[in-house]
């Protein structure tokens, strides 16, 4: 199933990158610029896409411990903290023309910063724990301890901004999205949702392998 | 402990036990106390002793101290007993393991929580804040604190007894305190801005009560799976 997702991937990563690059028209106000939304605003939506599903594992885990879950958690938690960071560095590449600053502590940054740290703890708690049963359950857990506690962080992120500082950031959802930026944006989505699906298994099948070096099953099909 | 003790007679001696303990083991309290006023008197010496200055940043100089002495105290909060083999006893006891956890957690607000509150406003006069500020930085504490012992067990005892314990303790555990360091810095910048400042309390008094509800539970559940 690995190498469909994977050439699916390729093919709307592709298409997404030339409806992006070459087919949507540059922004009125934003110019060229635009176009690191393309990358930015779907790596955004998956970091907190990978996230969502991280914790839908580590429910199903606890309670009917199934060990493939713990599997996908510890897969998935890198790939979900490389597409916070990504969206964190294109939208500071893309805040630096647009505000004139790399970063503005806006609720939104400020969040998905947050979220990166949640990442990163949980990733580090996995490293930490020799034991790998131990660690899987731990790593439930924090993520589930995190999913509860993310709504929370978000507002009060979010209200603590509206105290200090008032709505003196340029946000995207100004003018309409026209379907020339929305078409791409949505391809580019799918590519990145695609990506995900691929590395993931691919993660998880060496995971796999490396885990059950010793049993039966796979020593009969390596000889 | 026999099976016949009631929960509520269960939950004090619990109680007991450790606040004994901490009373045997001054220091230990002492510690984070002193590390919290050493804190808060680098600011000044780092960003200049002019009073308009100081009291700006007051609140989240002193919340920010709170946070970093709970989590330096967190790690005595199931440390010993994992060593000593209390901690199974206390998971293997008939009672259910969420309320005696609650004891301990209860313990450790007393002993590291309250101090910080009772202290906070000879910290704060010294930062110049304003009589209303400094009541509200009571209140806040008076509230925030006891979620910082409770959020912080979960992550003590996710971490038990794991290399580097104590940094991975504040990577997991900072992120979650954001909230009460938002809800308590803002409502005393409310009051001393002359704002009412009910909204944030009572937002710090339900982030309060959810974690009492959930915490000890959680706490329970990582201490079985550390203790695996």
């Amino acid at each position: 199933m690995l190498p469909w997702f994977a050439w699916l991937c390729a093919l709307t990563l592709a298409a997404g990158l030339y409806l992006g690059l070459f087919v949507a028209p540059p922004d009125y106000q934003q110019g060229e610029t635009v176009r690191i939304m393309f990358i930015h605003v779907p790596a955004a939506w998956m970091s907190m896409f990978i996230y969502a599903t991280m914790a839908g594992a580590a429910a199903v885990g606890l309670v009917w411990k199934i060990k493939l879950t713990d599997t996908f958690i510890a897969c998935a938690a890198p790939i979900g903290a490389s597409f916070t960071l990504l969206a964190l560095v294109t939208g500071s590449i893309w805040g630096k023309p647009m505000w004139g600053t790399w970063w503005v502590w806006d609720a939104r940054l400020t969040s998905e910063l947050i979220l990166l740290f949640l990442y990163l703890g949980f990733m580090s708690l996995q490293s930490a724990i020799d034991d790998p049963r131990r660690a899987a359950r731990a790593g439930a857990v924090l993520v589930l301890v995190g999913v509860i506690n993310l709504p929370v962080i978000h507002y009060s992120v979010e209200w603590w901004n509206t105290l200090h500082q008032p709505a003196s950031v340029a946000r995207i959802d100004g003018p309409r999205i026209h379907s020339s930026i929305l078409i791409p944006l949505l391809v580019m989505m799918g590519a990145f949702k695609l990506f995900f699906i691929s590395v993931v298994l691919l993660r998880m099948r060496s995971d796999i392998l490396e885990n059950e070096a010793d049993s039966r099953w796979l020593k009969e099909q390596g000889a | 402990m026999a099976a016949n003790i009631n929960l509520f007679s269960a939950w004090q001696r619990v109680l007991k036990r450790e606040l004994l303990l901490a009373y045997r083991q001054r220091n230990d309290i002492m510690t984070p106390l002193i590390f919290f006023i050493i804190v808060i008197s680098l600011f000044p010496l780092g960003v200049g002793p002019e009073p308009d200055m100081l009291r700006t940043i007051a609140p989240g100089v002193i919340w920010v101290a709170a946070l970093l002495a709970t989590l330096l105290s967190l790690s005595r909060l199931f440390g010993n007993e994992l060593h000593d083999g209390t901690l199974e006893q206390l998971l293997l006891s008939p009672q259910p393991a969420s309320i005696l956890v609650s004891a301990k957690i209860f313990s450790h607000w007393l002993t590291t929580g309250l101090p910080l509150v009772i202290i906070s406003p000879l910290l704060g006069v010294s930062l110049d804040m304003s009589s209303s500020a400094l009541i509200y930085t009571m209140i806040t504490l008076l509230l925030g604190t006891p979620i910082l012992s409770l959020v912080g067990a979960i992550g003590a005892a996710l971490t038990l007894g794991l290399r580097g314990g104590g940094v991975l303790l504040a990577l997991l555990i900072l992120p979650l305190y954001i909230p009460v360091l938002i809800f308590a810095t803002g409502a005393i910048i409310a009051t001393s801005n002359g704002f009412p400042a009910e909204a944030q309390l009572s937002l710090l008094g339900a982030y309060l009560i959810i974690t009492l509800i959930f915490a000890p539970w959680i706490t329970s559940y990582a201490l079985r799976v550390s203790l695996d």
